[in-house]
């Protein structure tokens, strides 16, 4: 099998016009088989035209796009082994629960036995056994929502491709169902692309995620490595808190790099405008090479380090290395945490998060900051062309 | 002051509320219309009604005799001939509208809103000019010595002119173009009002596009098919001015048999009883109507 054949989907150089606009740029994308694979983004990032050019509901205006390694960009919407779960669900109000679970079937002619007995399997599966006979205007949300993944999986796709399919419901069964669909891509190891802006979904279900923005993949990563390891500005931006320092890194005076299988272990200093403060990298070849830049050259890295607000820590006294001081503005309760702002010097807010209240300190107090070297991540700025 | 008397106080309160809050304001809203239709709607109605029960006197008046005659007599082939005439062309003009004005209105839904309003206008339009000036353009095109057959006859296709005119045909035509727009306007706006993603829906689900079109946008649409079916058929059927500039006196249909009872012939009572079938006709009709609409539930309604 070649390399492209192992993946279930693949995009590669797809680019997508709307007239001028250049929504999809460049697009690199491959989806591994029964994967659960979530794109990411703020709205109009382009991640549902993405869905929809693999559903064959849009034209890509470049590129190539294949399903098990078939190229599919000349096939119809109705000729692709991909089913669609739509944001509004598009159950056909004119029929019934099983009429809408059975469609797929009956346009393909499958025997009228069969339909009866796969529509009862998927109605058990969807856990709305007795709803065969109603309309979906007679149903809430949630069971409409159920229709739909059992009208799309009764087909037996390679891949489901789900469309902010929870966009629609309330926060509590919104969670239930997350972890039902969870659940079901598990048990039926069918290949999920998720569309969701929402990170806390997109975290909870996902074995991979790809955030997008502006039509451009920033990260394609585990939902653990994209927060840890944020790649660029944006994706540490957008998932979770973050606290982000755009400095210039220098090798710390006393270079202390050892090697550690393969890897050295750098130390740097990063200037900041905030303050300064000491960087551990390992640093391979590989990464070298991304930067394009030797990582000691004199006049210094340009990057951003991000740290994340719960691993940002405060004292009374400076920490050796660390020269970042703040004033705390205020600590606000927000009930699984205490999350407390610090004032910059220069006026940049860091934000704080604590499970327990401090009572050592007070607002309108100065502290200084610090994290473990381990918990801070940097991201080099990108290099055009 | 005994309690029974306060209550019978705060009841009158009550009523002089409940008429300055609730029925001036309904009365000022639905009072002129309930007048009118009175008036003006149920009043000549019941008065149709009556003569149709009455007898022609020999001078083209009303003999106030109760009597059944005016519609045994609708029952002699002779006028049975004209109403079933008059329900074939009905039938055939809204068949054919439909199967027109459907693609039609689809082309003008699917594009963008601005030039859909535009090409509505188009279809308007035409609407605006007078129908007898739009009747009588087609006669007048229509007549042996007439544009169309001098032009076939000058581009050698036929040998004689063309029995265009006084045709069933021809009244159909007429009618055709008397009643299109009523067809599209309805089609148009229940088309327009289908979301895209049930037909996205379909073809995901492996349908091609011909099955798409008949199990999700022709039951989607089917409100506004019926509408536009109620709107041609029912106008088609008594419609008396189009057989008249079209059909001359050689096509006979149910609205110039009902007019010429009331003009030509001067038997009011039996005009009275074939426009009191006629409203049976389209009673009937209403009540499929409503019975379709009932049958399907649908969101789209």
């Amino acid at each position: 099998m070649n390399e492209i054949g192992e993946y279930i989907i693949s995009l590669s150089n797809v680019d997508k016009y709307f007239g001028t606009n250049h929504v999809i740029q460049n697009f690199h994308l491959n989806v591994r088989q029964g994967e659960f694979l979530t794109l990411l983004g703020p709205s109009g990032c382009g991640k549902t035209t993405i869905l929809r050019m693999i559903a064959g509901f849009e034209d890509s205006s470049g590129g190539t796009i294949r399903v098990q390694g078939e190229r599919v960009e000349d096939k119809e919407a109705f000729e692709r082994d991909v089913n669609t779960v739509f944001q509004s669900y598009a159950l056909f109000p004119h029929m019934t629960v099983f009429d809408n679970i059975a469609y797929g079937l009956s346009v393909k002619k499958v025997p009228k036995s069969e339909i009866k007995e796969r529509v009862k399997e998927m109605l058990e599966l969807v856990q709305l056994m007795g709803f065969e006979g109603r309309k979906p205007a007679m149903m809430s949300g949630g069971q409409k929502q159920r229709v739909a993944i059992a009208r799309a999986l009764i087909n037996r796709p390679k891949v489901l491709l789900l469309d902010e399919p929870l966009g629609a419901l309330d926060l509590k069964l919104r969670k239930q169902m997350q972890i039902e669909l969870k659940r079901l891509q598990k048990k039926l190891n069918i290949t999920f692309i998720y569309v969701t802006h929402d990170q806390e979904e997109a975290m909870t279900m996902s074995d991979r995620i790809a955030v997008m923005n502006g039509g451009v993949l920033e990260q394609l990563d585990t939902p653990d490595q994209i927060y840890k390891h944020p790649k660029t500005k944006f994706v540490a931006d957008f998932i979770g808190e973050s606290n982000l320092f755009d400095g210039i890194a220098k090798p710390a005076e006393s270079i202390s790099a050892h090697m550690e299988n393969g890897t050295i272990q750098k130390e740097f200093t990063v200037l900041t405008a905030s303050g300064i403060f000491p960087l551990v990298q390992n640093v391979t070849e590989e990464s070298c090479s991304v930067t394009k830049e030797p990582l000691d050259s004199g006049s210094g890295l340009p990057l951003t380090v991000c740290v994340r607000p719960e691993v940002m820590k405060y004292s009374k006294c400076p920490v050796e290395g660390f020269s970042l001081s703040g004033v705390i503005k205020n600590v606000i309760f927000v009930g699984s945490q205490y999350r407390s702002l610090i004032v910059m010097d220069n006026g940049y807010e860091v934000r704080v998060n604590r499970i327990k209240p401090d009572q050592t300190v007070s607002e309108g107090e100065r502290v200084f900051l610090f994290w473990d070297l381990e918990d801070a991540s940097c991201i080099f700025q990108r290099k055009e062309g | 002051m005994n309690p029974s008397e306060s209550q019978g106080e705060k009841n009158t309160l009550a009523k002089t509320r409940n008429l300055k809050r609730n029925t001036l304001p309904a009365l000022t809203m639905a009072g002129p219309v309930t007048f009118w239709m009175l008036v003006f709607v149920l009043l000549p109605l019941l008065y149709v009604v009556f003569i149709s029960f009455m007898r022609r006197d020999a001078f083209g008046g009303i003999d106030y005799h109760v009597t059944l005659s005016n519609y045994v007599e609708i029952l002699q082939p002779v006028y049975l001939k004209v109403i079933w005439k008059s329900i074939k062309l009905a039938l055939l003009t809204t068949v054919i509208c439909i199967l027109i004005g459907y693609p039609l209105a689809y082309y003008i839904a699917r594009k963008p809103s601005k030039l859909a309003a535009k090409l509505l206008m188009l279809v308007m339009i035409p609407f605006w000019t007078n129908t007898l000036v739009r009747l009588y353009s087609i006669n007048l095109m229509g007549q042996p010595n007439g544009f169309l057959n001098q032009f076939l006859l000058r581009a050698g296709l036929i040998s004689k002119p063309l029995d265009i005119l006084y045709s069933d045909g021809i009244v159909v035509v007429g009618l055709l173009i008397s009643m299109l727009p009523f067809a599209i306007l309805p089609l148009y706006a229940s088309i327009e009002k289908l979301d895209k993603s049930y037909l996205e829906a379909s073809s995901d689900l492996g349908a091609r596009p011909a099955i798409t079109f008949l199990r999700v946008t022709i039951p989607l649409t089917l409100p506004g098919i019926v509408a536009a079916v109620m709107l041609v058929f029912i106008p088609s059927l008594g419609m008396y001015y189009v057989p008249e500039a079209l059909g001359g006196g050689k096509v006979m249909l149910i609205g110039s048999l009902i007019r010429n009872q009331f003009l030509v012939t001067k038997n009011w009572p039996f005009g009275a009883s074939l426009s009191i079938l006629l409203l049976l006709i389209t009673l009937i009709m209403l009540w499929l109507y409503t019975r379709i609409a009932k049958l399907d539930d649908m969101e789209v309604f």
